[in-house]
């Protein structure tokens, strides 16, 4: 069962919904404190995030590392613009691959749900150029997922 | 058949050839569209144009002097292999965070 959705709006928009059996203040603050956010935001099977350094308030920092303990890794450099306890986050972040990818604006939503939260996230990239390389990136990485699944079956 | 799958994955190889099919998922586009946003010649996206026609990824329609291109068949498949890919990693990360989640609720039922 999924329960995420995923879908492009307008020329440079992508939103993202998924619902949690939490309270809103339970599912904001794994999104804002650091020895929760290690747990979760990891992406693929083996990969690890040593550095998780943010300053959740409006004009503060962040610097989330991943690493695959294979040599390979990336990050992510960010600003928190708003912040609303248990409500909502506002922040740009962009890629560091080595190169940094243009800024992606995102407007984080935790809205109470019954007893749970429904949380939508809007992404909003500068230009419909950056939000189509963004997503071309996930062909990429779902080529090279196909090369593996290929090299497995010979 | 290995010559059609090895001129997917060279089709694929480049990151403007990439975009362009982005770019496509959303609608068929002519060339002079798609030269605006990508800032290239007009002939220079033909050339990448003709690669991904020759991997059967997109296909053109003829409409009086256009020849507006859309993906083709393989190309909507390699468009919906990332989007999965995509959902697949944020898919796996909430997994996680559920089970953080659990936890968080368990220790607010038992406090300390």
């Amino acid at each position: 069962m999924s329960k995420l959705t995923l879908e492009t709006v307008g020329d440079s928009n992508i939103v993202v919904k998924r619902r949690f059996d939490a309270t809103p203040e339970f599912v904001y603050r794994a999104h804002t404190e650091p020895k929760l956010i290690q747990q979760w935001m990891l992406g693929p099977e083996g990969w690890k995030m040593p550095v998780c350094i943010n300053d959740a308030r409006p004009g503060g920092k962040f610097r989330y590392e991943w690493t695959n303990g294979k040599g390979g890794g990336f990050h992510i450099t960010g600003e928190f613009l708003k912040l609303e306890p248990f409500a909502r986050i506002v922040h740009v972040e962009r890629m560091h691959l080595p190169d940094a990818t243009p800024d992606n604006h995102i407007e984080t939503r935790f809205d109470q749900d019954g007893t749970g939260t429904l949380m939508t996230m809007l992404m909003t990239l500068p230009d419909p150029k950056t939000r189509a390389a963004m997503l071309a990136t996930g062909i990429e990485k779902g080529m090279e997922a196909s090369y593996v699944r290929l090299e497995g079956m010979f | 058949m290995k010559a059609t799958l090895d001129a997917t994955f060279s089709a694929l190889a480049d990151p403007t050839r990439r975009a362009i099919l982005a770019r496509l998922a959303k609608g068929e586009a002519t060339v002079m569209e798609l030269a605006g946003p990508f800032e290239m010649t007009q002939s220079a996206i033909s050339q990448h144009l003709k690669v991904l026609e020759d991997a059967a990824l997109i296909s053109q329609r003829i409409d009086g002097a256009k020849r507006p291109r859309r993906l083709a068949k393989a190309g909507i498949e390699a468009m919906d292999q990332w989007l999965a890919m995509l959902r697949k990693g944020l898919e796996k990360n909430y997994e996680r965070l559920d089970r953080v989640l659990a936890t968080l609720n368990q220790q607010k039922e038992e406090p300390q």
